[in-house]
């Protein structure tokens, strides 16, 4: 399998070639741009047979490849943030009408003030809209998630992101191992939708649904959330099967004696494993839960995997507003609402607008969180990594 | 007529038979309805004009009736009517 040192911007682009899908309509923004930007020069230089459409913002990108995918054809783009953001009114008319599309985005936060780097705040204002997250460690990840991405997105008829974390990985270089063309074009089928405008007898796309449909649709959306998971899965061990790497719905680093437990997504895991290394060296039984999938969330692996722990420190690189703290602390503790006995869980809010997280700001949160597991008590259910007061 | 569960509705929401909108009675909402004096009717056309909802019947040139299953009970023919012979009543369902 080749190896090459490929941005995640890159890795992407080139799982897009390699995917060549019908149609592809974007619009660029910073951390996001190369992807398309360097999609766009394959379309031009005829590596692929993909319809391009330049558009002249995020809203029309997403509202093409909406129409695009009604017509039945294989769609994709890439955003991030603010471009994110003027999408959300029509990711819910992607996920409405069931349009498996797939959305590369690299993961920056929202104005204002205004910031160009990475927080998961932007994916996070989309949770709710029924789009399948799925939340890349590193650029293998980024390129093997945007392929498998494909697969689940048209077997459950539910348009899916895979995101990466802006800068971080979206610009930083790493060996990726990278597929044959017919390998991915193999693995990924021939394109499936629900329905086409040209799949034969006519249909009506979208008409109005009131009081006595709307409500019977939207419990159809639910249930492909609910049942989605198992695809997640299946799709995931098939790739593992054929091309010996994979990325489970949550991945458990050193959790097996753990009775503490560290959450994170994104590039944070990979630094996150370094502090548990670390703490372990000194005796702490400590160990990490990478959440690779946000939606659906999967709730069921999260009890079972937290079955053991007595304290979990979550980290969380935005947060809800509510007061209530970040969504993986707000998400995590509901799943775990009926869990007996009680695990004490302390939230940190970090890394918001770009600011570094390093392994010694890990390793000191998880001391604090032994310090809270002895007093079986929690001083701060919320708190800040690298904020200045 | 029955209406399909979640279950047995096609995905997406999409409608699978062309010209369906022939089936959907849009007048099922009607408050008030409108209660045409035929004898009294001298045919002048002025409800037909002015219905917003294509629901007053003519046949060559005269009035005929209302279609119930499209009139929304707007009250519009009866208060445009010159002769005033629509009067609008309580809807009882
Ligand atoms: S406006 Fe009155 S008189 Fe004229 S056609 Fe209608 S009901 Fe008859
Ligand atoms: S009540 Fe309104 S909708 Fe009904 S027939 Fe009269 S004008 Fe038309």
């Amino acid at each position: 399998m080749p190896r090459r040192a490929l941005t995640g911007n890159e890795a992407m682009a080139e799982a897009m070639r390699q995917i060549n899908p019908d149609v592809v309509a974007a619009y660029p923004i910073t951390p996001a741009t190369e992807i398309v930007q360097i999609f766009a020069s394959f379309v031009s230089d005829g590596l692929v047979t993909t319809q391009f459409i330049p558009v002249e913002s995020e809203h029309s990108a997403i509202s093409a490849c909406v129409g695009a995918s009604a017509a039945g054809a294989r769609v994709m783009t890439g955003t991030s943030s603010q471009g994110l953001a003027l999408m959300h009114e029509v990711l819910y008319q992607a996920a409405g009408l069931r349009a498996p599309i797939v959305i590369c985005e690299v993961n920056r936060s929202l104005s204002a003030p205004i910031n160009i780097h990475c927080d998961h705040s932007d994916t996070m204002g989309s949770k709710e809209a029924g789009w399948i997250q799925i939340y890349a460690e590193d650029s293998q990840d980024a390129y093997d998630s945007v392929i498998q991405a494909i697969r689940i997105a048209e077997t459950v008829f539910l348009p899916t992101m895979v995101s990466t974390d802006g800068f971080i990985i979206s610009h930083c270089m790493q060996g990726v191992e990278i597929l044959e063309d017919k390998q991915v074009q193999d693995f990924i089928g021939p394109h499936r939708s629900a329905y086409s405008l040209f799949g034969g007898a006519p249909i009506t796309v979208g008409p109005l649904d009131l009081q006595d449909y709307y409500f019977e649709h939207r419990r159809q959306l639910m249930e492909a959330m609910n049942t989605s998971l198992t695809t997640l899965d299946a799709v995931n061990k098939e790739f593992k099967q054929k091309f010996g790497r994979g990325y489970d719905i949550i991945e458990e680093y050193k959790t097996e004696d753990a009775d503490h437990i560290v959450m994170a997504m994104g590039s944070t895991c990979g630094t996150a494993k370094v502090a548990i290394d670390k703490m372990r060296a000194k005796g702490v039984k400590v160990g990490l839960i990478k959440l690779h999938v946000f939606r659906p969330f999967p709730h069921e692996q999260l009890k079972k995997a937290l079955s053991k722990a007595k304290f979990v420190t979550v980290l969380d690189r935005s947060d809800t507003a509510s007061s209530m703290g970040g969504p993986i602390f707000v998400e995590t503790r509901a799943a775990l609402y009926d869990q007996m006995p009680k695990i004490l869980f302390a939230d940190y809010i970090y890394g918001l607008g770009g600011r570094d997280i390093d392994i010694e700001e890990i390793a000191t949160v998880i001391e604090k969180g032994e310090k809270m597991k002895l007093q079986g008590k929690v001083e701060k259910p919320l708190d800040y990594i690298g904020l200045r007061e | 007529m029955t209406k399909k569960g979640w279950k047995d509705l096609p995905t997406g929401g999409i409608i699978t038979k062309a010209g369906s909108a022939l089936d959907f009675k849009t007048g099922d909402w009607r408050s008030e309805k409108p209660i045409w004096d035929k004898e009294k009717c001298t045919s002048c056309l002025m409800c037909f004009i002015y219905c917003p909802d294509s629901s007053i019947q003519v046949k060559d040139g005269k009035m005929t009736g209302i279609d119930y299953d499209h009139c929304k009970g707007c009250g519009i023919c009866a208060k445009e009517c010159p002769v005033k012979v629509i009067k609008m009543e309580m809807e009882r369902r």
